[in-house]
């Protein structure tokens, strides 16, 4: 061992944010995913109450939402390394706005179901899984608002600058993690399970 | 670097290490039945008396005997490396050979053990296919038996009954007799259906069908118990099995099937009874009592115990039980029904006439 | 030991003391708000061990009242309690905050790092799994809740359905368990990616993944097995939160729900744990017996491969622990070979923690005395495993005493043998005293006989039939004399317990000054003071090899030449 500086030969190593960040996405592909069996699983085993056939619509426009909302973070993303402020800010509130417009999609189905259709988490083994596993998601995609807003008002009041790229790259792993998520509880709910 | 050549005793060891084994796994039982001498009672796995624990019996012991090479060999290993390299008093204190590995050792040490392995692993698959049946055999006598919290409820199809507690069956060896078939259900949690000398374990799960068989060798009263933790008196749901010859069994079995009798001498304890909140959980056949809570009591005293196994069928037991059940079986789900004295003694009185 | 010109730590303050006045509150202060590694490190161990005295009680009242046959010392509900604590305990508020603790304390220092990657989260994950140890036990005070039934949580450690819904628990009980064991799971996930991060984004020049000392290894590889296993426990617990809470019916079996897919989902999670709980025992003995064999460890490489096989296997051997719930034919056939398969990572580690013994001069101070009983316990505790994975014998053993006794062969026979030994060779860095070797040697003594007392003989109680998790049993089982043998051994057991405080109270108060590498070892821990300063070391080292203070000591024949 040598403890002269001067032979400073230091490997490069990985960026802490960025394992943090995938393992945190790790772990809560193992939470999703215990949803997902426990949904695929109950699948046709409800004893009674509406069944997902009877009363779940195909959700295009969220869907197109959210996947379109991980093309705008990319942009945000780019914009921030590139310095540009602007493209940057604009990119980050469009992905906002998208997740927003998912979140209300979601509310809308959830208020025809539970109005109309008399489904809630009680009714039958459809309505637990259903309302868990997508609930789960939804829960993630208004964390990734709130974070996105956070980071849009320290933005508009200076604080954010070219450096901060990186930070930000986290939150679009995650968004993009969200994502991910939808297309594994869409092909589960919306496909499999109809 | 090069490895030093082990001076391993092995060749010592595998003369001794077959003496060695023997010795394990004889000893073993013989203590295990050293252990029985002291009492009838004691559900060894190492006494079997029905085919399939008989197989197990005999698997398992391959699977010790493995077990008990291993041990030895390894052992040895340990205790030759702690001895012979101690560090011993007026050592130079310079550092010994450093040996950073060897391949060929390292080689043989994963594929001895991924041989072993194999050979276990096809052994276990030959087993489980043998000995795991999942569909009633054709002839075989079926039962169902429902776990409750905490006591078996015992229902024969062929004969339109129902028991509880005391399961019996007929002997199956090759010259009379047929294997019982037991469908497995719950009523409420999980509980396990376990008699170690005739039947290996299998969960009682409620929303679904499990089963076991028997086919016992010898007759006699074994016991078992309940061995998936189920509540506050998992400890007492005990089980006990009767295995009588055919004769036997069909004698018990018709008798299993009359109604109920009915003795004018208690007529004032029996109408306690069937006016009392008894009813609701109990069934006695032929009355109006039909309860599916509870035990069914039709031949109550056709049976040697109360309470899932926790004291003997006596006149006094069964007054303390009917009481306060909490006295003998804390957390019993049968709630003391809060009788006079005389109705007490009424019911009892009723009760034992119930053969 | 040669005499040998280390970097001086300086003035820093270090582990123990704090700045400014020493007044009880400023102490206290400066405890709760740390976010370095060591202290956290010191407070997950020590809050470990007050869970281990609290769970080793529960324990051996438990025993007292299986000393006789219908005895009725406790009543059923008070022992169903305390099964229930004293396992959840043992697995979540001992063995992971120690091993998380211990990870914590040294993973920064091994890799020449300066503290974790992320000190804020590290403290935060600390105070969770407090936090949730505390909630946990408040269900003695709180279980009561509106209800007014049940107190603590009475459904056993792995509280299967359909016992754990509102029909069959009322009251609160239940809760506390899920809530105690999620919050502090958000901890231990916490700690694990922290433990993950420091390792792979914080070494020193020249600490290549080739180099990591294996405790920093298998603390890699437990890390990552937290981050797969502990989060499905987390989804099947809020699960049944929401049956609890909402009406969901996910494990409702009157509602078409199923009490097997509990199993599944807790099991998915709970095998994983098991070598979550014993890889970072196997790390400690990887460090402790080269060092006191005077030999570097034998086949690093493939002591790192066997890790990597035992962490990929276990995730997929979970169903062995439902052998009789009624799996077909081939699922059983599957997950017992796969199972057999995990003795083969196994027993290579055995042979090469006996292969650096061998040809070594063996120095069995406190330390290596712990990891030889642990090799030996161990070896029965992988093969009693190997019976358990042959499934029609486990149609016997399952749920019965042999099962217990197997279990505790690993957690104790394996881990708590190897936490005592990791203990004792690591304390001397932490206080900076060394501990008195008499006293350990009557602990270890003690604390081994008791052990194979109560652990061997419950093996017998398994065969003759005695299925675990009963209060009492009948007098003509012929069971009594074990029982008795098994609850003689807990009182040598607590004696040994009790003298393991006494030492480490006694080394603080008057040990001996340890100096800064009492063993005379080789990993980076041993090149800083004793308490190491805040800062770990004054300069960043660089490290040529697995063993840098064996370079450092034998400059004329260092590792990096054979590596």
């Amino acid at each position: 061992m040598s403890t002269s500086v001067q032979t400073h030969t230091s490997p490069r190593l990985p960026d802490r944010g960025r394992v943090g960040m995938t393992c945190l996405i790790i772990t809560e592909s193992a939470f999703f995913s215990i949803f997902v069996v426990g949904y695929l699983f109950y699948i046709g085993k409800s004893q009674h109450g509406p069944q997902p056939a009877d009363v779940l619509e195909f959700p295009w426009l969220a869907t197109a939402c959210l996947l379109s909302s991980s093309a705008t973070i990319m942009l945000a993303v780019a914009g921030l390394r590139a310095g540009a402020m602007a493209r940057f800010s604009l990119g980050l509130l469009a992905t906002m706005v998208l997740g927003a417009t998912f979140l209300g999609f979601t509310a809308m189905e959830w208020r025809g179901l539970i109005e109309g259709h008399g489904l809630t988490i009680r009714t039958n083994l459809f309505g637990t899984t259903f309302y868990s596993l997508v609930g789960f998601h939804a829960a993630h995609v208004m964390i990734g608002v709130l974070a996105m807003s956070l980071v849009l008002s320290l933005s508009l009041l200076g604080h954010v600058e070219k450096r901060h790229a990186e930070r930000v790259e986290l939150l679009s792993w995650y968004w993009h993690f969200v994502d991910a998520v939808w297309l594994a509880v869409l092909a589960s709910v919306y496909v499999i399970g109809r | 670097m090069e490895f030093p050549r082990p001076a391993l005793p092995l060749a010592a060891l595998s003369r001794t290490s077959g003496f060695v084994v023997g010795a394990l796994t004889a000893a073993l039982p013989v203590a295990m039945y050293a252990a029985d001498a002291s009492s009838t009672q004691t559900p060894s796995i190492f006494d079997p008396r029905s085919t399939q624990t008989t197989e197990i019996l005999a698997y398992s012991t391959l699977v010790l005997g493995i077990c008990a090479v291993i041990f030895t060999v390894v052992t040895a290993l340990i205790a030759y490396a702690v001895i012979r390299y101690r560090a011993r008093p007026g050592d130079d204190g310079r550092e010994p050979a450093q040996i950073y590995g060897s391949n060929p050792l390292e080689l043989a040490w994963t594929v001895i053990p991924v041989v072993v392995v194999v050979i276990l692993a096809l052994v276990t698959a030959r087993t489980i296919v043998d000995l795991q049946i999942d569909e009633r055999p054709e002839g075989w006598m079926p039962v169902t038996a429902i776990g409750h919290q905490w006591w078996w409820e015992f229902h024969y199809p062929e004969f339109g009954f129902t028991t509880a507690n005391e399961l019996h069956i007929p002997l199956s060896d090759s010259t009379s007799g047929r294997p019982t078939f037991l469908t497995l259900e719950s009523a409420d949690v999980i509980h396990s259906f376990w008699i170690p000398r005739l039947a290996g374990k299998m969960d009682v799960i409620p929303n679904r069908t499990n089963h076991a068989w028997i086919a016992p060798l010898e007759t006699g009263t074994y016991v078992g118990q309940c061995a998936e933790y189920c509540g506050t008196q998992h400890a007492n749901m005990l089980l006990r099995v009767v295995v009588q010859t055919p004769e036997e069994f069909e004698r018990w079995a018709r008798a299993q099937q009359r109604p109920a009798v009915d003795d004018p001498k208690v007529a004032d304890g029996r109408a306690t009874f069937l006016k009392t909140a008894c009813i609701n959980c109990h069934t006695v056949r032929g009355t109006v009592a039909t309860g599916r809570f509870g035990p069914d009591l039709t031949h109550l005293m056709s049976r040697a115990t109360i309470g899932a196994g926790v004291a003997t069928n006596t006149p006094a037991n069964l007054r303390a039980w009917v009481q306060s059940p909490d006295h003998l079986k804390m957390g019993a789900r049968m709630p003391a029904m809060g009788l006079g004295e005389t109705d007490v003694d009424g019911v009892v009185d009723y009760l034992i006439t119930l053969h | 030991m040669a005499s040998i010109d280390l970097p001086s730590p300086g003035t820093q303050a270090s582990t123990w003391t704090s700045p400014g006045r020493e007044q009880w509150t400023t102490v206290l202060h400066s405890w709760v708000t740390t976010v370095d590694h060591k202290r956290l490190g010191i407070l997950y161990v020590g809050c470990g061990l007050v869970f281990l005295l609290i769970g080793g009680a529960e324990a051996a009242m438990m025993r007292f009242q299986l000393f006789f046959a219908q005895n009725d010392l406790l009543s059923p509900q008070v022992f169903n309690r305390f099964f229930t604590m004293h396992g959840t305990t043992m697995v979540f508020f001992v063995g992971m905050p120690i091993i998380i603790g211990m990870g914590n304390y040294l993973i920064p220092i091994m890799i020449g790092a300066r503290d974790m990657a992320f000190p804020r989260l590290n403290a935060w994950g600390f105070w969770m799994f407090l936090f949730g140890g505390l909630i946990f036990y408040f269900s003695y005070l709180g279980g009561d809740g509106l209800y007014a039934a049940g107190t603590a949580p009475d459904v056993g450690w792995f509280a299967y359905a359909p016992l754990t819904g509102k029909a069959f628990s009322r009251g609160n009980s239940t809760d506390y368990w899920v809530l105690g064991i999620l919050i502090s799971g958000f901890g231990s996930i916490a700690g694990a990616i922290n433990m993950i991060t420091t390792t792979l984004s914080m070494r020193c020049p020249g600490m290549t993944l080739g180099r990591l000392p294996l405790f920093v290894w298998m603390m890699l590889i437990v890390s990552g097995l937290i981050l797969i296993a502990l989060s499905p426990l987390t989804a099947a617990q809020v699960m049944l939160l929401f049956d609890r809470f909402l009406g969901a019916h996910f494990f409702d079996t009157q509602a078409g729900g199923d009490a097997v897919l509990w199993q599944h989902f807790f099991w998915f999670f709970g095998h994983p744990e098991v070598y979550i709980l014993i890889i970072p025992g196997f790390a400690y003995a990887s460090e402790i017996i080269p060092v006191f064999s005077r030999k570097v460890i034998f086949g690093y490489p493939i002591m790192v491969g066997a890790t990597c096989a035992i962490g990929l296997l276990s995730v997929g051997v979970w169903a062995h622990h439902m052998f009789v719930v009624g799996l077909g034919k081939g699922t059983a056939i599957w997950f017992a070979a796969i199972t057999m398969l995990v003795g083969v990572p196994t027993g290579i580690k055995i042979f090469n923690w006996v292969g650096t013994m061998y040809g070594g001069k063996l120095h069995f101070r406190l330390p290596m005395l712990f990891c030889t009983a642990f090799l030996f316990q161990f070896l029965i505790a992988g093969l009693t495993g190997i019976m358990l994975a042959a499934a029609p014998f486990t149609w016997q053993l399952s749920d019965s005493y042999f099962v217990v006794a197997h279990f505790h062969y690993v957690l104790i026979g394996g881990l708590v043998f190897t936490i005592f030994g990791a203990i004792y060779y690591w304390f001397p860095k932490v206080s900076g005293r060394m501990v008195n070797e008499t006293l350990g040697r009557w602990h270890f003594w003690l604390f081994t006989i008791g052990f194979q007392m109560t652990f061997t003989t419950m093996h017998v109680q398994g065969l003759l039939g005695m299925p675990r998790r009963i209060y009492t049993y009948p007098a003509e089982r012929g069971w009594e004399v074990w029982n008795q043998i098994t609850t003689a051994g807990v009182v040598f057991q607590g004696v040994g317990v009790l003298l393991f405080v006494i030492a480490l109270i006694h080394a603080l108060r008057r040990g001996e000054p340890a100096g800064d590498d009492p063993w005379n070892a080789w990993t980076l821990e041993w090149s800083t003071s004793s308490p190491p300063p805040a800062y770990n070391f004054a300069e960043i080292p660089e490290v040529r090899s697995r063993r840098p203070l064996w370079d450092l000591k034998h400059p004329d024949d260092p590792d990096w030449k054979y590596e």
